[in-house]
C-alpha cells in the first residue's frame, strides 16, 4: 500500500520495536488487550493460590495451617482478587480485542484512554495485595465489606483506594467501549447486525458506569466512618448499618451480571460457530441480555433477606429475583435450539461452551432456590450459596472466558493451539470443578457456614472431597497455562484467517493473526457473512 | 480406614440417600448428610426447598435431556448437515409462559411462608438474643405475660472444642462427642433453654458487629445487628439438644461461637426457670449485701 508521506510511517505498519514503546505506552486495542488478558491470568493464578489455602486449611476437621484471621485475609482477597482482577479484566481485554475486529472498526474510541485505564490495575493490585504485607494484615471483613466489622481492619484505606482506582479504570474502560461500539462501526454494521458479544458489552458497559460510582460512594462513606469521625453506618452514632448493605448491594448484584452477561455473548458466539448453524432468536437473546440488565438492578436485596427486612420488601425483592430467571431461561432454550438440527463439532472452545450452558444452568437453579426467602432463611450465609455463585462465576464466566481464549487464539497468535492438550485441559477442568463445587451444596444444606476456617467432623468427607476437586481443578488451570505458552510461542500449525469452519463475522475476514493495524478502511459488509447479518428468519 | 469404617460410612451414606429422597427428620449436622433438616419447629421452608429443588430436576432433566439428544444426533461425524431455521415465535412465547407459571406457583408457596414468618404476634415468651465477639446473650425477657426477673447469661465455645481448634493442638476433634454425636464445636458451656410447644419470640441484636443467629433445626437463621431489633418466632415441636452456629462472618473466631439450644417440656422448663430467678435474686442479695458493706454511700444514679 502507498502511503501518504504526511503520515506517520508507524501508523501504517507494524508495531513499535523498543518493548517500553510497545506495551507501556500502547494506544494499540489489541497489544492492550493482549496486557488485559496477560494480567487476568496472572491475578487468576494468585486468586487461585489464596482458594489452595482455603481448601488446605479445610481439608480436614481442626486447624492445621493458619489463623483464623489469616483465613479470613484469605477469603477476603481471593473474592477481590478473582472478581476485580481476574474475571472483570479477562472480558475487558476480549473486549478490547474483539469489539473492534467484530464491528470494522480501526481501534478504540480512545485509545489514549484505553492505556491509562489498563495501566491503572497493576498498581491498583500492588496496592491491594500489599497489605498482606502489612502490620495489621489485609483485610479480612469479606469482599462485601459490611461495617461494622470491616471497619476493624487497618488496612481499609489501602484497599479502599484500591477499590477508587479499580472502579475508575472500569469506568473509563466502559466508556471506551461505548463510544466505540456507537460510534465506529464500519458501515451496513447496524445494531441489530452487532455481534451478541458486542451486544452483550455494550449493556455490561452501561451496567459499570451506574453502579461503579456506587461502590466508589459505599466504600468513601466506610472511609470516613473510620477516619473522618462520620457515622453513616454506626448505629452509636445514629447511623445505620444496613444501609451499607442496601448500597453495596446496588452495586454488588449488577456486577454480578456485568461478570456474566459478556459470558452470554461469548457463548453466543462459539455455538453457532461450531454447530455450523446461525444462533436461535437473536433478537430474543439481544432482549433477554437488556431485560437482565435491567432488572439486576431491582433485585439487589435478595442478598439480604435475613437482615429483617419488612416483609413488603422480601416479597417485593423475591419476586423481582424470581423474574430474572425468565429471560435467562429464554438463553438458555436458545442455545439448546442453536444446537438442534446443526452439524456439531466439538473442538476445546465448544466442550467449554457446552459445559458451560450446563453448569452455568446448575448455578441459575440453585440462584433459583436462593430467591425463595423463606428458604433462604436456611441457604443464606451457608455453602449452598458457595456452591451457587462458583457455578455461575467458575463455571459460568470463567469457563467462556477459557471458550473465548480457545476460540480466538488462532487469530491472536496466527497459530493454532494443540487441540489435544485443549481437550485434557477441559476434561480434567470440568470433572475436578464438579468435585469442588457440587459437594457444597450438600455441606450448605446440612448446616456449614459459609467463611469458617474449621467445622464439626460430620462436614468432614464432603469437605475432603471439594478439597481434592480444588487442588485438581487448581492444577488443571497449569495445563491452560502451558497450552497457550505452546500455542503462542512454538505451534508449528499456522492457523487459517477463519480459523473454524463455520465460522462467521468480520474478525475472521483478516489475516490470522491480526495485523498490527487492521480496517485502515472500514471494511465492506455483506450481510450473508455476519454472524448474525439476517436476522430476519 | 478400617472395614468397620468403612462400612459404617457406606450406612451413612445409605441413609443419607434415603433421607434425600424419602425425608428424615435430623437435628444436627449427621455425617455425609445431603439434604435441609426437616427441623423440629412449627414453621419450616423444608417443603418449599422440596418443591423448588424437584422442579429444578424436572427442568433440568427435560433441558440437559433435549441438549445430548442434540449432540447426539446432529453431530457433523454422523453426516448432520445443519438448518437453515433460526427463529420460532410459537416456541419462544410457550418458553416464556411456561417457566412463568412455574414461578408463579413458586411465588405463591413462598409468599405463604413469609407472611406465616413474619408474624411474632400472640407469642407466649420472649427471649433477646445479643450477638458479640465471639459468643452469645440470652436474656429472658416475659414468660406467659409475666416479666422475667434478672435471668440471662453469656454461652461460649465449650473449653475442650476451644482447646482442640487452636492452631497446630494436635487434639483429634473427632473425640469430642455427645451420645456418638460429634459436637466438635457445636456445644457450649451454658445451652438457651427454652419451653417446647410455646410460641417464642426472639429479639434479636448485635452487641458489636454483625452477627446471624441460625439454628437449623429451627428453620431459619436471623441477622444480629447492632442498632437494630430483629424479631423471629420458633414453636419447637420435639424436646431436644439443637445445635447451630453463627452464620455471619463477626471477625477472626467467626466460626467459633456456637449455638445449642435445649428444649424441653412445659413443666421442667418452668422449674429450670424458677430455679434461675432464684439464682439471681440471691446473687443479687448478696451483691447489695456486698455493695452496703463496702461502700455504705451509694453512687449517684443519673
Ligand atoms: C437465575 C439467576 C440468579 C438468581 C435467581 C440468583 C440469586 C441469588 C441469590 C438470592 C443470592 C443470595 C444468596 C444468599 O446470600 O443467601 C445470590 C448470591 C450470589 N450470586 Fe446469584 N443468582 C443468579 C445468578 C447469578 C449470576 C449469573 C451470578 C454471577 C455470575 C451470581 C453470583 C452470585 C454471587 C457472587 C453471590 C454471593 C454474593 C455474596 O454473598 O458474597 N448469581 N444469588
Ligand atoms: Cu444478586
Ligand atoms: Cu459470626
Amino acid at each position: 500500500m502507498a502511503h501518504a508521506a504526511t503520515h506517520d510511517h508507524h501508523d501504517h505498519h507494524g508495531a513499535p520495536k523498543g518493548f517500553f514503546q510497545r506495551w507501556v505506552m500502547s494506544t494499540n486495542h489489541k497489544d492492550i488487550g493482549t496486557l488485559y488478558l496477560i494480567f487476568s491470568l496472572t491475578m487468576f493464578f494468585i486468586g487461585g493460590a489464596f482458594a489452595m489455602v482455603i481448601r488446605a486449611e479445610l481439608f480436614k476437621p481442626g486447624m492445621q495451617l493458619v489463623q483464623p484471621y489469616f483465613f479470613n485475609e484469605m477469603t477476603t482477597m481471593h473474592a477481590l482478587v478473582m472478581i476485580f482482577g481476574a474475571i472483570m479484566p479477562s472480558f475487558v481485554g476480549l473486549a478490547n480485542w474483539m469489539i473492534p475486529l467484530m464491528v470494522g472498526a480501526p481501534d478504540m474510541a480512545l485509545p489514549r484512554m484505553n492505556n491509562l485505564s489498563f495501566w491503572i490495575m497493576p498498581f491498583a493490585f500492588l496496592l491491594l495485595l500489599s497489605t498482606l504485607f502489612m502490620p495489621g494484615g489485609g483485610p479480612a471483613g469479606g469482599w462485601t465489606m459490611y461495617p461494622p466489622l470491616s471497619l476493624q481492619g487497618e488496612s481499609v484505606a489501602y484497599v479502599i483506594f484500591a477499590v477508587h482506582l479499580m472502579g475508575i479504570s472500569s469506568i473509563m474502560g466502559a466508556i471506551n467501549i461505548i463510544a466505540t461500539i456507537l460510534n465506529m462501526r464500519a458501515p451496513g454494521m447496524d445494531l441489530l447486525k452487532m455481534p451478541v458479544f458486542v451486544w452483550s458489552w455494550l449493556i455490561t458497559a452501561f451496567l459499570l458506569i451506574a453502579v461503579m460510582p456506587v461502590l466508589a460512594g459505599a466504600v468513601t462513606m466506610l472511609l470516613t466512618d473510620k477516619y473522618f469521625g462520620t457515622n453513616f453506618f454506626n448505629a452509636a452514632g445514629g447511623g445505620d448499618p444496613v444501609l451499607f448493605q442496601h448500597i453495596f448491594w446496588f452495586f454488588g448484584h449488577p456486577e454480578v451480571y456485568i461478570m456474566i452477561l459478556p459470558a452470554f455473548g461469548i457463548i453466543s458466539e462459539i455455538i453457532p460457530t461450531f454447530a455450523r448453524k446461525p444462533i436461535f432468536g437473536y433478537r430474543a437473546m439481544v432482549f433477554a441480555i437488556a431485560s437482565i440488565a435491567f432488572l439486576s438492578f431491582i433485585v439487589w436485596a435478595h442478598h439480604m433477606f435475613a437482615v429483617g427486612l419488612p416483609m413488603g420488601a422480601e416479597i417485593f425483592f423475591m419476586y423481582a429475583t424470581m423474574l430474572i430467571a425468565v429471560p435467562t431461561g429464554v438463553k438458555v432454550f436458545n442455545w439448546v435450539s442453536t444446537m438442534w438440527g446443526g452439524s456439531m463439532t466439538f473442538e476445546t472452545p465448544m466442550l467449554f461452551s457446552i459445559a458451560f450452558v450446563i453448569l452455568f444452568t446448575i448455578g441459575g437453579f440453585s440462584g433459583l432456590m436462593l430467591a425463595l426467602a423463606p428458604a433462604d432463611f436456611q441457604y443464606h450465609d451457608t455453602y449452598f450459596v458457595v456452591a451457587h455463585f462458583h457455578y455461575v462465576l467458575v463455571t459460568g464466566a470463567a469457563f467462556s472466558i477459557m471458550a473465548a481464549a480457545y476460540y480466538w487464539l488462532p487469530k491472536w497468535s496466527g497459530n493454532m493451539y494443540s487441540e489435544t492438550w485443549g481437550k485434557i485441559h477441559f476434561w480434567s477442568s470440568v470433572i475436578s470443578v464438579n468435585v469442588l463445587f457440587f459437594p457444597q451444596h450438600f455441606l450448605g444444606l446440612a448446616g456449614m457456614p459459609r467463611r469458617i476456617p474449621d467445622y464439626n467432623v460430620a462436614f468432614a468427607n464432603f469437605n475432603m472431597i471439594s478439597s481434592i476437586g480444588g487442588f485438581w481443578f487448581g492444577a488443571s488451570q497449569l495445563i491452560f497455562l502451558g497450552v497457550v505458552i505452546h500455542c503462542v510461542f512454538f505451534s508449528k500449525k499456522k492457523a487459517a484467517d477463519r480459523s473454524w469452519e463455520g465460522a462467521k463475522g468480520l474478525e475472521w475476514t483478516v489475516p490470522s493473526p491480526a495485523p498490527f493495524h487492521t480496517f485502515d478502511v472500514p471494511p465492506v459488509i455483506h450481510d450473508d457473512e455476519l454472524a448474525h447479518g439476517n436476522t430476519e428468519h | 480406614m478400617t472395614s468397620g469404617g468403612i462400612g459404617r460410612s457406606v450406612s451413612a451414606w445409605a441413609a443419607g440417600a434415603f433421607a434425600l429422597f424419602g425425608g428424615a427428620a435430623w437435628a444436627n449436622p449427621e455425617p455425609n448428610q445431603l439434604n435441609m433438616t426437616k427441623g423440629v419447629a412449627e414453621w419450616s421452608p423444608y417443603a418449599m426447598h422440596m418443591v423448588a429443588l424437584w422442579v429444578c430436576v424436572v427442568i433440568g432433566i427435560v433441558v440437559f435431556g433435549a441438549m445430548f439428544i442434540a449432540m447426539f444426533r446432529f453431530r457433523k461425524s454422523r453426516g448432520a448437515v445443519a438448518e437453515k431455521w433460526s427463529h420460532s415465535t410459537k416456541l419462544e412465547v410457550v418458553w416464556t409462559v411456561i417457566p412463568v407459571i412455574i414461578l408463579i406457583f413458586l411465588a405463591h408457596l413462598a409468599t405463604g411462608g413469609l407472611t406465616s414468618f413474619a408474624d411474632t404476634t400472640n407469642s407466649e415468651m420472649t427471649i433477646k438474643v445479643t450477638g458479640y465477639q465471639w459468643k452469645w446473650r440470652y436474656d429472658y425477657v416475659d414468660y406467659k405475660g409475666k416479666g422475667v426477673d434478672k435471668v440471662g447469661f453469656m454461652s461460649k465455645l465449650e473449653e475442650t472444642s476451644n482447646r482442640t481448634r487452636q492452631l497446630k493442638s494436635n487434639l483429634d476433634p473427632a473425640k469430642i462427642q455427645v451420645d456418638g454425636y460429634s459436637t466438635y464445636l457445636l456445644d457450649v458451656d451454658k445451652p438457651l433453654v427454652v419451653p417446647t410447644d410455646t410460641k417464642i419470640r426472639f429479639v434479636i441484636v448485635g452487641g458489636d458487629v454483625i452477627h446471624s443467629w441460625w439454628v437449623p433445626a429451627l428453620g431459619w437463621k436471623m441477622d444480629a445487628i447492632p442498632g437494630i431489633a430483629n424479631a423471629a418466632w420458633t414453636k419447637i415441636k420435639e424436646p431436644g439438644v439443637y445445635r447451630g452456629q453463627c452464620a455471619e462472618l463477626c471477625g477472626q473466631d467467626h466460626g467459633f461461637m456456637p449455638i445449642v439450644v435445649k428444649a424441653v417440656p412445659k413443666a421442667e422448663f418452668e422449674q429450670w426457670l424458677a430455679a434461675q430467678e432464684d439464682e439471681a435474686k440471691v446473687q443479687k442479695a448478696a451483691q447489695t449485701a456486698q455493695t452496703v458493706q463496702a461502700a455504705p454511700a451509694p453512687a449517684p444514679q443519673g
